[in-house]
């Protein structure tokens, strides 16, 4: 408690001295990622904030960023094909434009939950006869697993065996973001786990092309307490750099292996984000080399998505331009047990965090 | 009998497209019914409770209390259908004598009579139903020489149409003529007793189950509470409610008898016991320990001048040895949980509103 008031004098000390130069009234500094928002609002880390520092919540959750079109792309393969599906808890019950994972569970499709991706793989070798499709979701930090499992695929030759990719990698899509007029940010929290993987280079647009202070950050909340302090020392030194703070798991070099893995069976596409639009190679797609085993290519469907549900701010919420208290939907019609948009179906989507630990009654 | 958290819902627009099923035609029951949490009450509402009402079954207790002359009686049932029937620190008939005596424990009540009634799946192995029989009888002694199960019934149904085993248990139990609890004697100044940690239960089941591949240390906490319970009220006469935190874990407990008592409650969440690898593999999951379920813990409602008897008297009891005074009933309000975070921060603590874990009891 000592240290973590120490942290909170400085943070104090530090927005004073920026304030008083008179460059801006409110810090913005947005958590790309969902589980630093999480638990920031799990332990009421704004209250423990001068005023003047508004956190803010960014693209950081691969649910939340799936357009509902690709939801409903995956529910036209299950119902065309009839194949066995295996993929994570959150992605199932967002809602596609007319129906969702957990809808056609209900009416008999074959989904599975799983926690770890090679449970497919198993299952799609003892039963032959099924045809298996995992649906990958996740930035980085899930792309390495994804393709220990493709290769894994190759080396078995099976037959019976194919992903859906909709992963999505973090660097372009802040870029998008920084790039965005709308978008007003001081300072950013870079993600932990998916900076694992890729490392400190990535990231350098951040300061070289926007002059923005950007830390990577821990998810306890002296780490992510600590991460803001930085950002303050580097707004007050007016020299933003990519810092890391969560030198214990992030190596400045990332996980060469878990990279080269991802290079192996992954090619960077154009990709649609939820509220943010098609952004340059921001999708991972399967290589020609492992395309027998791509979803998209093997079970081709066409699919009339239905109009977007009127009054879902996910995509402004996305952006940080909106907080989910804006949305007029917010915990009156979207509620966790009945969401409409995907911020609040995911355990780490910005309005299920705000729905569970900072709504007032 | 589930008691009821009622709330006005006004969920509309999207029912078609997600698992939201209230009633209305055509929709079904989804798995999320069946977790404690919001949904769980709806259903039990607006589907169940309103075609059988009567004054008994409206106070939604654990157990319910019936008169004979001036004999006050305890009667409670519960249906337990957890997967795996095997766990670490307990088996399906261990839990099956523990959940309904202590639903009988908490109404204050000392058991006296079960029934055991099983739905067996056809293949069944008759070497498994023994050993779930040899755990009954050992569970059985452990609660009271006098506790004896009087009546039962035996059903097999053809393979596929049950998994393994399904147990129900109903209990009787005699309240003795001076002991009343219940959530309208919960004044404002109680002291709330937990009666030791918190997830062992939910998170040992979980890694369990064999899509996980975690080896923990973690043993179910399942436990007769009855004795716990009888020494509680022998050594104070001021305990006023009792609730064990199963299904929906400490929060839902403490917000059930919060919103049934119209008091807020002051809850410290740094004095609620959780061990390190219960609360390492809940944070590896996304999961909150309080709204895991609990199969021997109790949360206890005690005037503050008997507030340490008690809780020394539990600590000498094998099953309360990491007891913990957790919070203060706080004036008449809405019914209110503030949780204050071991950060000084404070918020809400609410209803889950989706599914953690199905099929944990």
């Amino acid at each position: 408690m000592e240290k973590l008031q120490k942290t909170l004098d400085e943070i104090k000390y530090l927005v004073a001295k920026f304030t008083a130069t008179g460059k801006c009234k409110k810090i913005k500094i947005m958590e790309v990622c969902g589980t630093h928002t999480m638990s920031i609002a799990r332990y009421g880390l704004a209250q423990l904030l001068p005023p003047e520092i508004d956190l803010i919540s960014g693209p950081g959750c691969p649910v939340c960023v799936t357009p509902s079109k690709e939801i409903d792309n995956i529910i036209g393969i299950i119902r065309k094909y009839k194949l066995t599906v295996f993929t994570f808890g959150d992605i199932i019950k967002v809602p596609g434009t007319f129906s969702s994972l957990s809808a056609e569970k209900m009416s008999g499709a074959e989904i599975r939950i799983c926690y770890s991706p090679s449970d497919s793989i198993i299952f799609a070798e003892q039963n032959p006869g099924k045809k298996v499709m995992f649906i990958a979701i996740g930035f980085e930090t899930t792309i390495p697993l994804t393709s220990v499992i493709i290769k894994d695929a190759l080396k078995k030759k099976l037959k019976n065996f194919f992903v859906f990719s909709t992963h999505r990698i973090i660097p372009p899509a802040l870029d998008a973001l920084l790039s965005d007029k709308n978008v007003q940010v001081n300072g950013l929290l870079l993600p932990g786990h998916v900076s694992a993987i890729i490392g400190l280079e990535p990231y350098g647009f951040i300061t070289s092309k926007y002059n923005i202070p950007a830390v990577i950050s821990g998810f306890g909340p002296d780490d992510i307490l600590i991460s803001i302090k930085m950002i303050l020392e580097q707004l007050a030194s007016g020299r933003p750099v990519i810092e890391n703070s969560y030198t214990g798991v992030v190596k400045n070099d990332g996980n060469p292996y878990a990279f080269s893995m991802i290079n192996d069976v992954f090619a960077p596409v154009d990709s649609e984000w939820r509220g943010l639009g098609i952004i340059p190679l921001s999708g991972m797609a399967l290589k020609d080399k492992y395309s027998v085993f791509d979803a998209r290519k093997s079970f081709p469907v066409k699919v009339s998505s239905l109009p977007e549900p009127a009054g879902c701010e996910c995509g402004e919420i996305l952006k940080g331009i909106k907080t989910p208290t804006g949305c007029k939907l917010f915990a009156v019609s979207c509620r966790p047990d009945n969401p409409v948009g995907p911020c609040m179906v995911s355990s780490e989507g910005t309005c299920a965090a705000y729905f569970k630990y900072l709504r007032r009654k | 009998m589930e008691p009821l958290n009622i709330k006005s819902s006004k969920a509309a627009g999207h029912s078609k497209y997600t698992d939201n099923s209230t009633g209305s035609h055509g929709d079904s029951i989804s798995i999320s019914h069946g977790d404690g949490g919001f949904k769980t009450g709806e259903l039990i509402e607006k589907t169940i409770s309103r075609f059988i009402k009567n004054s008994i079954l409206d106070n939604f207790e654990d157990s319910a209390t019936l008169l004979f002359g001036k004999h006050k009686v305890a009667f409670t049932t519960d249906s337990y259908v957890i997967d795996p029937v095997f766990f670490p620190g307990g088996d399906i008939g261990r839990l099956s004598i523990c959940g309904t005596v202590n639903d009988l424990a908490t109404a204050g009540a000392v058991p006296k009579y079960l029934s055991l009634s099983f739905i067996l799946e056809e293949g069944f192995p008759l070497v498994s139903l023994e050993k779930i029989m040899g755990s009954v009888r050992k569970t059985l002694v452990e609660a009271g020489t006098d506790l004896i199960i009087v009546t039962g019934d035996t059903k097999v149904v053809s393979k596929g149409s049950a998994d393994k085993i399904y147990i129900n248990t109903s209990g009787i139990g005699i309240i003795d003529e001076k002991v009343c609890l219940s959530p309208s004697r919960i004044a404002s100044g109680d002291r709330i007793i937990l009666t030791g940690s918190v997830a062992d239960h939910g998170m040992a089941v979980l890694s369990a189950r064999k899509e996980f591949d975690f080896k923990t240390g973690l043993k179910s906490d399942c436990a007769p509470l009855n004795k716990l319970m009888a020494e509680c009220l022998l050594c104070s006469n001021n305990i006023h409610a009792a609730r064990d935190a199963t299904r929906g874990g400490i929060a839902r407990a403490l917000i059930e008898l919060a919103r049934s008592s119209g008091h807020d409650f002051h809850i410290n969440e740094n004095s609620i016991p959780v061990k390190k690898e219960a609360r390492a593999l809940c944070d590896f999951l996304g999961m909150d320990p309080l709204y895991i379920a609990n199969e021997g813990k109790m949360a206890i409602f005690v005037s503050e001048c008997d507030a340490v008897k008690v809780l020394d008297k539990i600590r000498k009891n094998k099953y309360g040895k990491d007891a913990s005074i957790i919070g203060t009933v706080e004036k008449k309000g809405k019914g209110n949980i503030i949780l204050e975070t071991g950060l000084g921060t404070k918020r809400i603590l609410d209803l889950y509103y989706s599914e953690q874990l199905p099929r944990i009891c």
